[in-house]
């Protein structure tokens, strides 16, 4: 299969007065899974349709493959979509469904035929390509739609929150095939979603968007590793982002106080007299007895979710969230507690 | 550029030579010129296709030649055969006695008693026809909205037991020729009229003319109308959320304050709008009044008399054209403007599981007593029409006979010629059939495809546009026949006395539903279908026709059929346009009725409903009950069936 880069240069789009997009620039790099994660409203579906061609950018340029593409509607661009919805045909059977693409382009009827049943083939619905759509349950469905959408061998696969419609357990099931899939043909996939876990499962990228601009782009590992924004840390993860106050300077080295704790941590920027940090729920260990240099706390909700302990705890900086694999050792709700973590799980962000 | 000269070429030459002096003075003199051919139509629409792709490839809507060209083409259609003619009237209501045109002439005839004139307040002299038709729509709207409440309540919030009889009301209008309820009530009320006769027998009740003028067009339209009322009505009852109502019984509110204080409120905005309705349908009502009429004159019968009548009065048809014209589009700009965002009623996504409670004792006994009679006299006045063919003379003569339906519709087997159609009506019957059959096709097509633009595209001018499409669905037919007769006259376009100008008549009339109809199945489909067809290569001309249209199968079918009716009993626009050769049905029936014929009307009229009932019922047959039983959808559709 054909890969190609995608890129956006300084994309905007309005409609009317609201800013979808606001002069992004990025590049999804060929034969990766790029994924554009954020919550709704922050531009990254009407990204993804402006690659398709669904929406036309009201400025900047989009190019696949070097090829300026900004003009091109969505029918002369070798890019399929797999949508939300699967908008599957209702009235045509699955192999029409699937072959739709190819009998538009004119390909002699044996040869679609042939390439609609290898490529149900590849997503395991071998034998149901005579049945209606609404003769599929959800998870078929979704495999028509990705049939139908790579039979035509695209550069680029965009999908819109595919897994929206389908129950939690199939939908780890649906997104490893997804993902396997991607990777047997090694085309340029990107990826709408608003769940965090289902980004970092499943790309080679994230691009994290917020308020029509890219908050942050990396590996999975780098952004959950090395949020850079309040938003960042807190959107993937649920990390705790507290206040702590500057009580000393030593050129880049910064004395900070976080409750009762004294850290010191490294920064090439000017910091003003309080920063922002952001610490992960899981680094934290919780006990009931008092260590040196730890928060003093205390339990206002413990819940038990099997694997572990979820527990917010009150302190001096606000409620901590603070998530414990120890399910022997239980804390209730009232119980004085101290919490501590290595320096270096801290992470300084930019308000 | 071709284009623009064709199209000077034929405007500014007239059937006498130069329409403008001065081109002759710069020309010199030129022949003759008369209708364009079908040459140069054909020529025009190859110059729209040009122009059209020449902006799409300068990259208009994403260079796309289909969505283009067909915004082009029906921008030229409608601009042709609803907003040219609607011109071409005003033009002629300045026309002076002299020809050319002149403010004095159009002042004197403006500025008429026989208009504004309010003498009847205080003499016995009538009152301006203008006073006339506004009381006229009030009554109407007013009686008929309350009635049409009174059903939707019954079937909506009583245990009445026969709701599925009155249920019938809903297709009533869509089947009933235009004269038929005035028939039944001249033969009912009229001087020699069943009823007039028993109270002349029992209590010597002198019978008198009293049907005739307004209280006889009052009832007729009320019949009429209640039906439409009903269809807006019990939409709007039904989906008062009952969540609401439960809400205000749980606060301690009896039957009758949650009645009051909750669901009347609810409903006053839909109330609104069927009065608004009932309003413009009365307006533009034209069968009614031409029969009822007598001495009470209203503006669309004004029209055609001042046309077709003795007098031939270009300008003062015109005129009286102008003044319904603009009273209806000020009523349908509220009822859009003022009612369409005023809406209370929120279906969300959300099962409303409640349910509705049941009417207070009292209100449901003022419904029923009002509105049963009424549904009883309904039902009478069908039946007379369906078995009124069989008896001799009504009123007169009640003994058996078929002699109507031979004269009508007789049919003979001669030996070498075969069958031979000997009744007179089967002329008439067969040209109605067949121009309503032929025009439903484009009126089906346009409107789909309408549809599927405004719903689908964006594009600069796209609320003028809808605005454009749907604006012959507020013009009162004798409107549009009046402003027909003038624009296609004469060159360019010498259209009258063929069968064409009535089909492009019906089209235009009925596009707009169409277009309805069609909007309410689009905004069903979901949107995602076109873009992945689009993504899988496919252009837009060919999502349209391997998508689109084979999912909207059945709204294609509902506005085929529903054109098709609606063309076999239309009657104010096309009575302008009728011609020897081509006679429709309700014309006819109308020369039965001028002659006093009334057995032949009535079992002519019966024809027509008894094939009109067939047509709707196989149409149920053939595209299932769920989507004809959208009332949304067919209240939409028979919104504006009369006039």
């Amino acid at each position: 299969m054909k890969k190609a880069e995608v890129k956006f240069e300084n994309i905007t789009k309005k409609f009317n007065e609201t800013v979808a997009v606001d002069n992004v620039s990025c590049t999804f790099e060929a034969g990766t899974l790029t994924t554009l994660l954020g919550p709704s409203g922050c531009g990254k579906t009407t990204s993804l349709r402006i690659i398709a061609g669904l929406e036309r950018a009201t400025s900047g340029k989009i190019l696949v493959e070097n090829e300026d593409v900004t003009l091109l509607p969505a029918t002369d661009r070798d890019v399929s979509m797999v949508f939300q919805s699967y908008a599957l045909f209702p009235h045509m059977s699955v192999l029409e469904n699937v072959s739709y693409g190819l009998k538009m382009i004119n390909v002699p009827k044996e040869e679609f035929t042939e390439k609609s049943l290898e490529t149900l083939k590849l997503v395991n619905l071998e034998g149901y390509e005579n049945r209606m759509p609404s003769e599929l349950s959800g998870g078929q469905q979704q495999r028509v739609a990705v049939a139908r959408a790579i039979v035509l061998k695209p550069k680029v696969l965009l999908f819109d929150e595919p897994l929206s419609n389908l129950d939690a357990k199939l939908r780890r099931q649906v997104r490893e095939d997804i993902r396997e899939i991607q990777q047997k043909l090694g085309v340029t996939t990107i990826y709408v979603t608003h769940d965090q876990e289902e980004a970092l499962a499943i790309s080679d990228k994230v691009i994290v968007m917020n308020n029509a601009i890219i908050a942050q782009q990396g590996s999975p590992k780098e952004l959950y590793n090395f949020p850079k924004t309040k938003f960042v840390a807190n959107f993937i993860g649920d990390a705790n982002v507290v206040k702590a106050e500057i009580i000393n300077q030593n050129n880049n080295i910064y004395e900070i106080q976080l409750a009762e704790m004294k850290i010191n941590i490294e920064s090439d920027q000017k910091l003003e007299s309080s920063v922002s940090v952001s610490l992960r729920p899981e680094k934290i260990t919780i006990s009931k007895s008092p260590e040196e240099n730890s928060i003093h706390a205390s339990v206002n909700n413990a819940s038990f979710v099997g694997n572990s302990y979820q527990y917010i705890v009150n302190s001096k900086v606000g409620k901590i969230y603070v998530v414990s694999s120890d399910t022997n050792e239980i804390f209730n709700v009232g119980e004085n507690v101290y919490l501590k973590f290595d320096e270096k799980e801290l992470r300084l962000l930019d308000d | 550029m071709v284009f623009f000269i064709l199209f000077f070429r034929v405007f500014s030459i007239g059937i006498r030579g130069w329409n403008f002096e001065i081109f002759q003075s710069i020309f010199g003199d030129v022949e003759n010129q008369f209708g364009v051919g079908s040459g140069a139509v054909l020529l025009c629409s190859t110059f729209i296709f040009y122009i059209t792709h020449g902006l799409s490839s300068r990259g208009w809507l994403n260079g796309d030649n289909f969505i283009v060209g067909s915004i082009g083409s029906i921008i030229i259609l409608v601009s042709t055969f609803v907003f040219f003619p609607i011109f071409r009237m005003f033009a002629v209501a300045f026309k002076g006695t002299e020809g050319g045109y002149e403010i004095s002439n159009f002042s004197t005839k403006i500025f008429n008693k026989g208009i504004w004139g309010l003498d009847c307040l205080y003499s016995d002299y009538a009152c301006g026809v203008f006073w006339n038709t506004v009381t006229m729509g009030t009554l109407t709207a007013f009686s008929s909205t309350i009635l049409g409440l009174g059903f939707a309540l019954l079937i909506a919030r009583t245990s009445f037991k026969f709701k599925k009889t009155i249920r019938i009301l809903s297709v009533l209008p869509i089947i009933t020729p235009p004269f038929v309820i005035g028939l039944a009530i001249i033969i009912l009320f009229g001087r020699t009229g069943v009823v007039s006769s028993f109270l002349e027998w029992a209590f010597e009740i002198e019978p008198s003319r009293w049907i005739y003028g307004l209280p006889g067009i009052w009832f007729a339209q009320t019949l009429a109308f209640t039906p439409i009322a009903f269809l807006v009505l019990i939409g709007v009852v039904e989906s008062v959320s009952p969540a609401m109502e439960e809400a205000s019984q749980t606060l301690r509110a009896s039957k009758w304050q949650v009645f009051k204080t909750v669901t009347l409120p609810l409903m006053r905005p839909g109330i609104a709008n069927a009065f608004l309705l009932g309003f413009i349908e009365s307006l533009a009502d034209f069968g009614n009044p031409l029969v009822l009429g007598a001495e009470y004159d209203v503006l669309s019968t004004e029209i055609f008399f001042a046309i077709v009548g003795a007098q031939y009065d270009e300008t003062k048809a015109a005129i009286l054209a102008m003044i319904l014209l603009t009273v209806v589009l000020v009523v349908f700009y509220l009822q859009n403007q003022w009612l369409g965002k005023k809406s209370y009623i929120s279906i969300s996504g959300k099962g409303d599981s409640g349910v509705h409670p049941e009417l207070p004792n009292n209100t449901k006994w003022i419904i029923y007593s009002t509105v049963l009679p009424w549904a009883l006299l309904t039902f009478i006045i069908y039946i007379m029409i369906m078995f009124g063919g069989f008896v001799e003379m009504w009123g007169v003569d009640h003994s058996f006979t078929l002699r109507h339906y031979v004269e009508a519709f007789s049919v003979e087997w001669v030996k070498e010629r075969g069958i031979l159609w000997t009744g007179t009506a089967w002329n008439s019957f067969n040209t109605t059939f067949a121009i309503a059959l032929i025009s439903s096709f484009p009126t089906a097509a346009i409107g789909i495809l309408t549809a599927y633009l405004l719903t689908r595209h964006k594009f600069k001018g796209k609320n003028a546009f809808e605005f454009g499409t749907m604006l012959s669905f507020a013009i009162p037919g004798s409107v549009i026949g009046v402003s027909y007769v003038f624009a296609f006259n004469v060159p360019p376009l010498e259209l009258t006395g063929t069968g064409i100008i009535l089909v492009i008549a019906f089209v235009f009339r009925n596009m707009p539903v169409g277009v309805r109809a069609g909007i309410a199945s689009m905004n069903q489909l979901d949107p995602h279908l076109d873009e992945a067809s689009s993504t899988l290569n496919a252009s837009s001309s060919q999502t349209f026709r391997n998508v689109i249209l084979p999912l909207l199968k059945p709204a294609i079918t509902a506005s085929l059929v529903f054109s098709f009716v609606r063309a076999m009993t239309a009657i104010s626009a096309v009575i302008f346009l009728v011609s020897a050769n081509y006679d429709l049905a309700v014309s006819y029936i109308l020369g039965r009725l001028e002659n006093n014929d009334y057995g032949l009307a009535i079992v002519y009229s019966s024809a027509l409903i008894v094939v009109m009932l067939f047509t709707i019922t196989l149409m149920q047959l053939i595209i299932g009950k769920r989507k004809l039983g959208r009332r949304e959808e067919t209240a939409g559709i028979l919104q504006g069936n009369f006039g």
